[in-house]
């Protein structure tokens, strides 16, 4: 087994970047995702990669549209108000099926917001940000090994279905250091026949585009892409459950938000109530039917998010609103206490007990 | 056994390089782990703190809100995390700096005059390593063997001099 | 019988959606003769920008992508470095190159980004119907300057060959034109000599040409050759901007 090491979650993404194949990076420095940037410009010049600083978040994640367009592997990584400059050219990666990882280490909003984490861009992240019919495939680490492990799996999803994949982390995660394991994937093996690296005189060109201005050819397009859509929902759901077998009320949450909501479990566990803990690891697609499993036996749920309400839509959608869902947040860069989450749990585990 | 630690002071006390030294040792120990900075502006000049927990089971929230042990090097960082402390639980304060005493009586006080010591000793600025060896002393967070292997990890063996000060400093921290 | 005169290689044949004395078509001829001049339509990706030139996609034999508005550099970035050993070039308009795009075009120039890039201005965004462009000229009447490009309230026209020349990063900057047989000529070396500049890794070449826009000029293919005679080229000085190799010789 490959050695433990303590690493920044940020620091760990760009190694497991690294560790699967990824050769070309392209960002624009911002709190608190810099770290990813920093370790690519040591690490890059000396494997024979590309680390380049572009000029902007709009040039950066156009720059990944090309590289992505040639066949490699590439990644950006920006913080929330970097996304939002990045999401016409999301949009564009969508529509062009390249495939390619962005990280959002999320950071306090609207505007240029805070610098303190939050989870205030999981709208922006799983309505895929931009315009026009599409999605992004969303994953959300917990864990700096998770920070490292859904990175890899990022790549491997991107090429498989050729959608661009965004690990949604947050400020939290980048800067935390914990223990990891990285394995080395040695990268991936997608054949990738629409690249552009030349005809070699041998095929007609290849194309590479999102315009059609023939509606019910762009309409077929679309059609097509949510068919692949579809069969991501159907294959590649991650979730966690921790002690919901016959768990009362089911806190849900992702990320750091997961990480206080599992402090408060334990707690109320301590306190005689049944509490468990959902942690959507795919944001997109949300895992609905293993919540919604749920929902048979839990009375109530409570979404802890760090934003102002956003994630507790799709536990609500989830779970059909067969059940109460109330919200459990804090905004603006600050984290809700375990004991905010606890009594919550409490409140939840009452207002059910009081409506029997 | 869970230790939720806070560490917090002036950016450039070396808040940060303490916490990280308790990692590295509690990586070694192979127990589990998180480190959490403070981060951003904060860094420079500002106050700064750092979350440290070690564990032997899985860590849950990496943000220490009730520290069973707190380490403070400046008056500000005591009057913000005082409160926080657990009963029972232990305080470590940079008592050249702090300019009060700890006001709680369900909790266990180290006055450690780490910033005098260090100036006495003739190396300015390793009071940080002074504190912590009170409180590996008392609080048992780490075993005292792992002290060179954690100390090789966090300072580059091109300072042998700071490696060697740092241990010093520690070292003489076991007696405050 | 001996073959006088046939479509380069690497211009595909196609029916081209250009209006008829349009300049991108002439201008698409010379891109294609310059990729064959070198040998490298097979190693060769093309970059098609937002304007009339989008569909250029369709009328090269060479890879393509399509990039956003304005971003064709950052996207040609992006394909060369994943692939050092191609010829990779843009083909963009005045609007999406010194408008939209104007911090793209300026960072790889900076950069010496080993790209060529072709600007195609005539002074006019045709695609949308004829507003006014970066590069209209002053008074000239538009869709959106009806009274005139006035220069106290909407500022001048951007001269990219004069400003991207200030530049330590490129190595070869001209700007040329398509609005008669001579100067074609002098257009089609020009090109030729950016792709080779590419082929020998010298780095950024960037080649304004000087074009027509009869539709939205509201003129005869004629009267636009004449038009852009006469008040184009005075104020876009046709030559050579900037050659580090020349200079180094």
């Amino acid at each position: 087994m490959a050695e433990k090491v303590l690493m920044k979650g940020n620091e760990a993404i760009a190694e497991a970047a690294i560790s699967c194949g990824c050769r070309h990076y392209f960002g624009y420095p911002i709190t608190p995702q810099t770290e990813v940037a920093a370790y690519m410009a040591k690490r890059m010049p000396k494997i024979g990669g590309t680390f380049l600083q572009a000029e902007s978040e709009i040039a950066a994640i156009n720059m990944v549209i090309g590289a992505a367009a040639a066949g490699v592997r590439v990644m950006t990584s920006s913080s929330s108000p970097g996304i939002s400059l990045k999401g016409e050219g999301i949009s564009y990666m969508a529509g062009c099926d390249l495939p390619a990882l962005i990280v959002n280490v999320q950071r306090g909003g609207p505007g240029l917001g805070g610098i303190q984490p939050s989870q205030s861009d999981y709208f922006q992240a799983t309505r895929g940000g931009g315009h026009g019919d599409y999605h992004l495939i969303v994953l959300a680490p917990a864990s700096v090994q998770e920070m490292a492990e859904l990175t890899v799996r990022s790549f491997d999803l991107a090429d498989k279905y050729r959608v661009p994949c965004m690990l949604l982390a947050d400020g939290t995660m980048g800067q935390m250091m914990e223990p990891v394991t990285l394995g080395q994937s040695g990268g991936g093996t997608a054949e990738k026949p629409w690249a552009l690296t030349g005809t070699g005189m041998r095929r007609p060109h290849n194309i590479i585009n999102s315009l059609s201005l023939t509606p019910d050819e762009l309409e077929r397009w679309n059609v097509d892409r949510y068919k692949r859509y579809a069969q991501i929902a159907a294959n590649e759901v991650m979730y966690e459950e921790y002690l919901c077998d016959d768990a009362d009320v089911i806190v849900v949450g992702f990320g750091i938000a997961a990480r206080v909501a599992r402090n408060a479990v334990n707690s109320a566990r301590a306190a005689g109530i049944r509490a468990g803990m959902f942690r959507p690891i795919t944001l997109w697609p949300f895992p609905k039917e293993a919540l919604f499993a749920r929902a048979a036996t839990a009375k109530a749920f409570v979404s802890v998010e760090l934003s102002m309400g956003q994630l507790i839509e799709d536990v609500e959608l989830a779970v059909r609103c067969t059940r109460p869902v109330s919200l459990c947040s804090r905004t603006g860069g600050m984290i809700p206490s375990p004991a905010e989450v606890l009594a919550a749990i409490k409140a939840a585990g009452a207002a059910q007990k009081g409506g029997n | 056994m869970t230790k939720n630690i806070l560490i917090a002071g002036f950016g450039g006390q070396g808040v940060l390089f303490t916490g990280k030294f308790l990692a590295y040792a509690a990586l070694l120990e192979d127990r589990q782990l998180s480190w959490l900075p403070s981060y951003g502006p904060e860094m420079r000049g500002g106050t700064c703190n750092c979350s440290v927990i070690v564990s032997d089971e899985p860590v849950g929230s990496p943000i220490v809100t009730e520290p069973d042990v707190l380490i403070v090097m400046n008056r500000p960082s005591l009057d913000r995390f005082e409160s926080a402390v657990v009963p029972g639980g232990e305080i470590y304060v940079d008592s050249s700096l702090v300019d009060r005493k700890v006001e709680r009586t369900d909790v266990t006080v180290h006055y450690v005059p780490a910033t005098a010591l260090s100036t006495e000793r003739g190396f300015d600025g390793i009071a940080n390593m002074i504190l912590l060896g009170s409180v590996i002393e008392h609080s048992a967070v780490i075993d005292k063997k792992d002290i060179p292997a954690a100390m090789a990890k966090v300072v580059s063996a091109k300072h042998k001099d700071l490696y060697e000060f740092n241990i010093r400093a520690i070292e003489l921290g076991f007696s405050c | 019988m001996a073959v006088v005169f046939d479509r380069p290689h690497a211009l595909a044949d196609v029916p081209m959606h250009y209006c008829p004395g349009c300049g991108h078509g002439i201008i698409h001829r010379l891109v294609a003769e310059a990729i064959d001049s070198i040998g490298a339509e097979g190693r060769t990706v093309g970059v098609a920008s937002v304007g009339c030139s989008v569909f250029s996609y369709n009328y090269f034999n060479v890879d393509m992508v399509q990039a956003a508005h304005g971003r064709a550099p950052a996207v040609a970035t992006g394909v060369k470095r994943a692939n050092p050993e191609n010829i990779v070039f843009t083909y963009q308009g005045d609007g999406d190159l010194a408008a939209i795009g104007t911090a793209e075009t300026v960072h790889s120039a900076a950069r010496g980004e080993n790209i060529t890039v072709i600007f195609v201005n005539n002074a006019i965004y045709g695609m949308t119907g004829g507003q006014m462009a970066p590069t209209s000229l002053p008074g000239q009447v538009t869709q959106t300057s009806p009274y005139g490009r006035d220069v106290a309230t909407v500022g001048y026209p951007v001269k990219v060959c004069e400003m991207l020349s200030q530049l330590d990063g490129p190595a070869y900057i001209e700007r040329v034109a398509v609005n008669s047989v001579a100067n074609i000529r002098k257009a089609g070396r020009a090109i030729k000599k950016a792709f080779r500049y590419q082929d020998e890794k010298k780095g950024f070449s960037l080649i304004e040409v000087i074009s027509t826009c009869p539709t939205n000029w509201g003129m005869t293919p004629e009267k636009a050759m004449k038009w852009a005679e006469e008040n184009m080229i005075p104020y876009y000085p046709l030559g050579v901007y900037r050659d580090k190799y020349a200079e180094k010789k």
